[in-house]
């Protein structure tokens, strides 16, 4: 029940959102606009638990709803034949230059923030394997 | 023979088959992801469209026909995004203590996903609406789909984009980070989610739980920070 409740709040600012964006012109996706509002929400303690249950349902499954979308590259056949080879080399080149930025910049940072030092380096690596 | 043509095409005409393909193929591409120890080649969404596209394309069935059923799924990406909120706020005293590191590792991150994307394509003279589809591949596809509407892309190649990138990290992000000394669960789960947003993120949270709730906040700062800077950006160089 908790699941239903918490999807029908998620809906409901999802749906709030994209009437925040249209009627102000604002240059962001709804959902987006709807995070946000959540984000504003959730001090308010009874919005919490059927949240988290929709919440968990649906990012525990995240990847399931990447299917439909993903299968639509049917659609691209010719351009994957054109570009394909190269396509991927740019996606995964960027991917990894992406992924390697944001790990040093981050390790970094916290190495060398304040709060790393008081609790030494094994709170910024706290296990390995 | 014939009855089988015609109660194929029946079944493959409603909105059950798309539903039901979906549903079937993923549940077996996550058995064998299970079985194999969750090893990355075998990621449930790369599998799940190879042998989805493979079908449509082997039976000559329109991706329109199988998306009728297959929205249902869909439409849940809405309701995900904004769910994203929650991991943000179960951690809201991290992400304020670190808040600095962390939204200068997204944006530095995201920059250079975004921008060495573009610039690949370039030097290989792709048209200007790949380029600019290309660009908000880091974020999870419905947002990408959005901000692609709204830069001049094509938000169908977006979306496809968005979850080749997002298969991309999930696969190699443990080689990666192996390779380059990475070893902290909660930067490598936070690399994974600025780069290769819902589909890192997912596969983040296989791995490690630190390395999954650093991954849900990476993915929810890249949507906020592509909605808000790359329109902008786009607006500038126009």
């Amino acid at each position: 029940m908790n699941v239903v409740r918490g999807l029908a709040v998620l809906l409901l600012l999802q749906a709030a959102g994209e009437l925040v964006t249209h009627a102000l012109g604002l240059p962001f996706p709804g959902p987006v606009v709807g995070l946000v509002l959540l984000l504003a929400c959730l001090p308010m303690a009874w919005l919490r638990e059927p949240v988290a249950a929709a919440a968990d349902a649906l990012l525990a499954n995240l990847s399931l709803l990447f299917v439909p979308v993903g299968v639509g590259v049917i659609t691209h056949l010719d351009l994957v034949g054109r570009y394909g080879a190269a396509l991927l080399a740019v996606i995964v080149v960027s991917t990894w230059l992406g992924m390697a930025t944001t790990a040093w910049v981050l390790q970094w940072l916290l190495r060398r923030s304040p709060d790393a030092e008081t609790h030494s380096d094994t709170h910024v690596e706290p296990d390995h394997g | 023979m014939d009855e089988f043509v015609q109660l194929w095409v029946y079944l493959s005409s409603t909105p059950l088959f798309g539903l039901t393909a979906t549903l079937v193929t993923y549940v077996a591409a996550l058995a064998v992801y299970e079985r194999v120890g969750r090893a990355p080649w075998a990621n449930p969404v790369l599998w799940s469209v190879v042998v989805i596209g493979a079908v449509l394309v082997v039976t000559g069935t329109a991706y329109p026909v199988y998306f009728a059923g297959a929205q249902f799924i869909h439409v849940l990406l809405g309701p995900a995004v904004v769910a994203l909120a929650w991991p943000l706020w179960q951690r809201r005293v991290e992400v304020r203590r670190r808040g600095g590191p962390l939204l200068l590792a997204a944006l530095a991150g995201g920059s250079v996903s975004a921008a060495s994307a573009v610039a690949g394509a370039w030097l290989f003279g792709m048209p200007i609406d790949v380029m600019l589809s290309l660009a908000p591949k880091s974020v999870t596809a419905p947002v990408a789909m959005g901000i692609a509407e709204r830069i001049g892309g094509v938000p169908a190649l977006s979306a496809v984009f968005a979850v080749l990138t997002g298969m991309v990290g999930a696969l190699s992000a443990k080689y990666l980070f192996d390779l380059i000394g990475i070893r902290s669960w909660a930067v490598r789960g936070f690399a994974l989610g600025t780069a290769a947003h819902g589909i890192g993120a997912a596969r983040a949270l296989q791995v490690h739980p630190d390395a999954g709730a650093y991954a849900g906040i990476a993915l929810g700062l890249q949507v906020l920070l592509t909605s808000v800077l790359m329109p902008l950006m786009a607006n500038l160089l126009h």
